[in-house]
């Protein structure tokens, strides 16, 4: 008797989550078309609603885009600041007060005389960083855009952006120089990521190295350098090339005494009814150093010796359908065997040393029902294609991250931006724990995302 | 059971969203939802797209009271009474399709309205007619005739010479300034149709790269001359000047932007530069002082 109605209750549990689910759909088509209207970080200065530049902040549309190749300008005569009311500061601030959850399995825990593995769960409220957010025109075609970011658990000020651009020179908008700190000109925009959760929060993409690895690049992070970009009138074509120190970001001269160099190339086109489409390649190489000279056993800053090679390189395709938008990226990467190994070039190389090399692709869907409704499907998949060690499982610290999001714009006035987020990404690292297992993080956040 | 529930919801969700989509959208979304009482697919796109990009300057109701007109110079253009400046159609009639284009991929010179090229084409015809359903006009009444442009004449110090002469004539530095800086005697009196003070274009502040409100070419200058800008002073001067007149015209202009590399400004600096044509700028400002007693001309400026 309690088989059956332990039987029955399930079934039951199940079509009222269908039923709940079904109301759901038709109660976000209903609730959908209510229009709502939106303005800028720039709309003090423009008048512009936010939806002008923004699919859904803070991702771009192809307008907003070009607003920021032509170094946030309209080009209509009213982008030098002379235009603006003296009482106009160009600073916005954003930040999401946020609860999650995370569980980590196949974690080694202590116990005893030895380990044994478990799964480790923990959830809380918790805050993002504070970006402010300072950006605009000293005059025409001289742009900046300054980023200090508040990192609320370490305490500490840094400079996520800081840079300086001459916009069209010559005017020309194929010439364009950024000289500071700035996010490369890449296919995806993690600066501009539509999720926040520490699984799926960031691009694999752009961070993923193999275990033991010590090369320190990222895509993703904020580099310092000079970056040459220029574009069409239409935005149709872009390009950017970019000179960067060899420090991933961060300040203080170089350890390698090499710089790094990026360079995207794209270009859009009018598919009929579709619309804009883009595809684009883009690749990135330099050297990491392997050991540094030392000073009583500690290394000597600026000192970096064994200078070793990396290379990314990938292309890409943005289609959009109406309003769906999927973006689809391969990337290859290659990191030289003494960087794959976390081995000084001066020393020796295990047995089976060999460098590194994996795939990577991202594929990123968004539904835009009304600009009050952003869905967001991800996944993403490395795979290695050869370990640093010949004796790993050819399948050691391959990933598959899925990440789903909805966000809600409740509101969108003249001054302000505010987004109900919520969010779910699970990763599968294979092979990763002590034991061999498959190690397997999720993710739950839900927060309020606000900007002013 | 659950596992072909779930297979069921999916289903049900994509193709809640794939019918969304496609029953509402074409080229580049404007993720609005759009109205269906009586627009055609077209309009009920622009409608969407202009909730996105237009309505916070123009309005809801198309009339040029969105929530930061108080905060322009000057005001968005008010659709509701379907004048617009940029035409290549005579004076008072309505625009074509295209003028209303150009305007939104060139955006409008000296105001807030920005260039929107990075729109498909079918996002601006999707606009337009939304545009157009703001007014009754479209629908009673249909676009002026195209005026034509001739070919332009060549550029010589005696085209120059004329055009001063003209400027001097048609007392367009009433408004314009002798030195074309847009501080005529008139400037400052000024208004547009809806009252707001308005200042005549500074030819002297023009760049390479500069533009006028509806162009950048000599061609669009003489078009201005032929459709004058509605709902400005700028008449139209299509039944006081021959069009070879108009290119003498253009010509001249062309010197007073001087900062700004030209075939105009080369001829008139191997002729002697500016100062050649002083002597007639005194002449008729001595006569227009004395037959005008400061009244602006009949154009209306």
């Amino acid at each position: 008797m309690q088989m059956r109605s332990g039987r029955h209750l399930p079934a039951q549990q199940s079509a009222l989550a269908f039923l709940v689910a079904a109301a759901f759909v038709v109660l976000f088509v209903v609730l959908s078309s209510t229009p709502g209207y939106a303005i800028p970080a720039f709309a003090r200065k423009y008048g512009l609603p936010c939806s002008a530049c923004h699919e859904a902040w803070p991702k771009l549309n192809s307008f907003g885009q070009n607003f920021k190749d032509q170094g946030y300008q309209l080009n209509n005569d009213r982008d030098s600041p002379i235009w603006l009311n003296p009482s106009y500061w160009p600073v916005a601030m954003r930040i999401t007060p946020h609860w999650h959850y995370e569980s980590l399995g196949h974690q080694s825990v202590d116990s005893g005389d030895g380990t044994v593995e478990q799964t480790i769960k923990t959830s809380g409220f918790d805050l993002t960083g504070i970006d402010i957010l300072a950006a605009g025109t000293l005059a025409k075609n001289v742009s900046f855009l300054l980023v200090p970011s508040i990192d609320g658990v370490a305490g500490t000020v840094g400079f996520e952006s800081a840079n300086i651009r001459l916009d069209n020179i010559k005017g020309s908008p194929w010439l364009n120089l950024k000289f500071g700190k700035f996010e490369l000109d890449g296919p995806l925009s993690e600066k501009r990521m539509m999720s926040f959760s520490n699984t799926g929060g960031a691009y694999q993409l752009y961070h993923y190295v193999p275990a033991g690895d010590i090369n320190d690049f990222t895509v993703g992070e904020n580099q310092l350098g000079v970056e040459l970009m220029g574009h069409s009138l239409d935005d149709h074509t872009r390009y950017a090339a970019s000179l960067i120190s060899s420090t991933d970001g961060s300040l203080g001269l170089p350890g390698g005494r090499s710089y790094d160099g990026f360079v995207h190339l794209s270009q859009g086109f009018m598919a009929g009814k579709l619309g804009l489409q883009r595809v684009g390649v883009y690749g990135v190489t330099g050297l990491r150093p392997t050991y540094s000279l030392t000073s009583g056993g500690e290394p000597i800053p600026g000192t970096g010796r064994g200078n070793k090679s990396f290379y990314r390189a990938g292309g890409y395709g943005n289609l959009y359908v109406g309003k769906f938008d999927l973006a689809g990226v391969y990337q290859h990467a290659s990191d030289n065997v003494f960087l794959a190994n976390g081995t000084p070039a001066n020393g020796e190389l295990p047995e089976g040393a060999q460098g590194a090399t994996w795939n990577i692709g991202t594929f990123e869907g968004h539904y835009l029902y009304s600009p009050k409704h952003f869905i967001l499907g991800r996944y993403e998949l490395v795979r290695m294609s050869r370990q640093p060690l010949s004796d790993l499982p050819s399948d050691y610290g391959n990933i598959d991250v899925f990440t789903a999001g909805y966000r809600f714009y409740p509101f969108i006035n003249s001054r302000a931006g505010f987004a109900w987020h919520i969010e779910f990404s699970t990763l599968k690292a294979v092979k990763t724990a002590d034991s061999g297992a498959d190690q397997r993080s999720n993710s739950f956040f839900t927060g309020f995302d606000f900007a002013f | 059971m659950m596992k072909r529930r779930m297979i069921c919801l999916s289903i049900l969700l994509i193709a809640a969203t794939a019918g969304s989509a496609l029953a509402q959208n074409a080229g580049v979304s404007s993720g609005y939802p759009t109205p269906k009482n009586g627009f055609s697919p077209a309009e009920q796109r622009g409608h969407g797209l202009y909730l996105r990009y237009c309505v916070l300057c123009h309005g809801v109701f198309g009339d040029g009271n969105g929530d930061n007109a108080p905060f322009l110079d000057p005001r968005p253009r008010d659709f509701t009474a379907a004048t617009f400046k940029c035409r290549s159609t005579p004076t008072g009639t309505l625009p074509l399709d295209s003028d209303l284009i150009g305007t939104l991929v060139r955006g409008v010179q000296a105001t807030n309205m920005p260039s929107w090229r990075p729109l498909t084409d079918e996002n601006r015809q999707d606009l337009v007619a939304y545009i157009k359903t703001f007014s009754e006009r479209w629908k009673t009444e249909k676009p002026g005739d195209a005026i034509k442009i001739p070919p332009e004449t060549p550029v010589s110090i005696e085209s120059i010479r004329r055009g001063h002469e003209l400027f001097q004539k048609m007392e367009c530095w009433k408004c314009h300034g002798q030195q074309g800086r847009g501080d005529g005697p008139s400037a400052s009196t000024l208004t547009d149709s809806k009252d707001q003070p308005i200042r005549p274009y500074n030819f002297a502040m023009a760049r390479n790269d500069s533009r006028f409100k509806c162009g950048s070419e000599n061609q669009d200058l003489y078009r201005i001359f032929m459709t004058g800008v509605d709902g400005t002073p700028m008449p139209s001067f299509a039944d006081v000047m021959q069009p070879n007149d108009a290119w003498d015209l253009v010509h001249y202009l062309r010197t007073l932007q001087t900062e700004r590399r030209s075939k105009e400004n080369e001829v008139l600096k191997a002729a002697g530069g500016a100062a050649t044509l002083k002597s007639s700028e005194n002449k008729s400002e001595n006569n227009s002082a004395a037959d005008s007693n400061g009244k602006t001309h009949s154009g209306g400026h």
